[in-house]
């Protein structure tokens, strides 16, 4: 869902004189609303299986629909109520928020060592080598992310992991380009000059005088892609080529609400959508600080 | 500028080819189209019959010889299952996709610009902070929710909108807002950022020296080079716009290529998938081209940077 698909040429907005700071309630400089977010949602995944109260997979199908507990019809028993086989949604969206997590990171973590890794190559020896990577990234990038995403969700079948390459795979071609971009500058300074001089081969110039440059360009650029990447794994499972079922997913949990959705179970559409906004929300946030503290160059992306 | 040209339409031949490549190796690992074709209960005779008649029992070399030299000729093979010509298929559904990024553009460039000149107008004060919460929510709300919302409170609170389907006007209205919500915020944000520049320079300050009326500096003088930038990404949005509508067609059973495409997934429809993602990177590709060429006419700098 890029908005610039049009990378090779220049951008307009590359021009902006003033930067548009997003509004975070800080406290010693650091963003504590995101970070606030991120860190509950970090800790209802790992502790899932102590604080969620039901089993996420298993429901009780004379409980089902259920309102959550302030709605007339509601229980405390459910506390957000139940879907359409009785499952509890709290518990759900528990669980819920340890696959985002995991998908979501080690899909940003994948993308950013494919990306980089790419980058660095293609910046740093030029060439056929810089050519290749160019061409392939540029197809990569000329397909709409989620369509390709959707495409090879398909071809490989559900499951987690494959969700975690095919997310790689569609978001790699960001790392590849941006990292290029910093690696042809930082190839004619000094430092790696004097590092060429004193016999360094250029895998060791690769590894230990470009990588640590681009490190920073790289964190700024997965917190930023950790928002996008968590709406295309829950857009994917909404379609059913995502997360299996009966796994608890927000994506999939969106797919199974729409059953209710007219007969008006609002919570079961409201919920799941809500905690994705959250979470991407904090991942924008805290990027959008990083970029502005870690990289200044980035600023205008 | 003759090289120059040249050397960026090669360019989009070689991603054409890549992409071709990519996608006909893809959809031929998905798995084999004739079990889902045949009733259930087949013998494996006619399963072997179906696959030669529809090409698969070939090496896929030849495969894509033939696919290369069919989509030379403007043919894209058949749909298995609709069992017509997936281009006139395409071609059919390819209206309505463009009447709803039609829709979703006038939308996001109603909500986008206007917010966005009032921001950059009054920087800082409290219609910029309200500007930074949406395009904050824009781009962090996804699409498909967005659209379950509208559903859950047009159609089933107030029974006001018809929540899927297409016909009248009033089915294009929400499909067209949750496909535009996210573009609007987009739009917003460089429309800010363009008109900030546009008035920072030297033109609109000697406006404002002659005694020009602040109301005409603005809407005279700054708007028209501001919406520049703004009118050429809504162009190269419309396009994208018709291309990832997938989940937002599903959504609201929007009947566009979109829709084509998941079908085509769903049913292992090989030449159904294979040309709607074809032909929406082509699309792309073709346009990233366009505006690449345009650039270097307009700013002779680009010429000779690569």
């Amino acid at each position: 869902m890029s908005v610039s698909p049009a990378p090779a040429s220049p951008s307009p907005v590359a021009a902006v004189p003033v930067t548009w700071r997003l509004p975070v309630f800080r406290a010693d400089g650091l963003p504590m609303l995101p970070i606030a977010i991120l860190v509950t949602l970090a800790l209802m995944a790992i502790f899932a299986d102590l604080i969620a109260p039901y089993n996420p997979e298993i429901g009780t199908l004379s409980q089902r629909f259920r309102p959550p507990a302030w709605v007339a019809g509601g229980s405390t028993e459910y506390l957000l109520g139940t879907d359409h086989i009785g499952r509890d949604v709290l518990s759900r969206l528990i669980f819920g928020a340890r696959v985002s997590m995991i998908v979501g990171f080690t899909a940003v973590i994948f993308a950013g060592v494919l990306g980089s890794t790419l980058g660095i190559l293609s910046g740093y020896l030029g060439g056929w080598v810089d050519q290749v990577i160019m061409r392939i990234t540029d197809t990569w990038l000329a397909l709409p992310g989620l369509t390709f995403a959707i495409f090879m969700a398909a071809v490989v079948g559900p499951s987690e992991w494959n969700l975690v390459i095919i997310l790689g795979a569609v978001y790699w071609t960001r790392y590849a380009r941006v990292i290029r971009g910093e690696v042809l500058s930082l190839k004619e300074r000094d430092f790696v000059r004097l590092a060429i001089v004193a016999g360094c081969s250029k895998w060791t110039i690769m590894r230990r005088h470009l990588l640590p440059n681009v490190l920073n360009t790289a964190i700024v650029l997965a917190t930023l892609m950790l928002g996008v990447v968590i709406v295309t794994e829950a857009a994917l499972s909404f379609l059913g080529v995502g997360v299996p079922p009966p796994k608890p997913a927000w994506g999939l949990m969106l797919a199974d609400g729409k059953k209710g959705l007219m007969a008006g179970y609002w919570w079961l559409t409201v919920l799941p959508g809500a905690c994705i906004a959250l979470m991407v929300l904090s991942a924008n946030l805290l990027g959008d600080w990083l970029r502005v503290k870690l990289d200044p160059q980035l600023r205008q992306l | 500028m003759r090289r120059f040209v040249l050397r960026r339409a090669a360019y989009a031949v070689v991603s054409l080819f890549l992409l071709s490549v990519t996608i006909f190796l893809f959809v031929r690992v998905t798995g084999d189209p004739t079990v889902l074709l045949v009733e259930p209960g087949a013998s494996k005779a006619d399963l072997e019959a179906l696959r030669q008649d529809l090409g698969l029992d070939r090496s896929l070399l030849v495969q894509y010889g033939a696919f290369m030299r069919d989509l030379a000729r403007g043919d894209f093979g058949r749909s298995f299952y609709y069992r017509m010509p997936v281009l006139e298929l395409y071609i059919s559904r390819l209206p309505n996709s463009l009447m709803l990024a039609v829709a979703a553009m006038a939308f996001s460039l109603l909500i986008g610009i206007p917010s966005g000149i009032l921001a950059a107008v009054r920087v800082g004060g409290w219609w910029d902070s309200g500007g930074k919460i949406f395009t904050l929510l824009g781009l962090s709300m996804p699409q498909f929710w967005v659209g379950l919302l509208l559903i859950l409170f047009f159609s089933v609170y107030l029974g006001w909108l018809p929540s899927s389907g297409s016909g009248t006007a009033w089915h294009v209205l929400m499909p067209a807002f949750a496909l535009g919500w996210y573009f609007a915020a987009a739009h917003m944000r460089l429309t800010r950022s363009s008109m900030l520049e546009v008035l920072g320079s030297e033109y609109v300050k000697l406006a404002r020296l002659k005694g020009l009326p602040e109301f005409r500096v603005i809407a005279k003088h700054a708007f028209k080079n501001a919406l520049i930038p703004v009118l050429t990404l809504a162009g190269i949005n419309l396009v994208l716009m018709v291309n990832v509508s997938v989940v937002v067609e599903t959504v609201f059973a929007w009947p566009g290529v979109g829709r084509l495409f998941y079908e085509g997934i769903a049913f292992r429809d090989f030449p159904v998938v294979q040309a709607t993602v074809l032909l929406s990177g082509s699309m792309i590709i073709v346009v990233n081209l366009v505006v690449d060429l345009l650039y270097a006419v307009i700013d002779p700098r680009i010429r000779y940077e690569r």
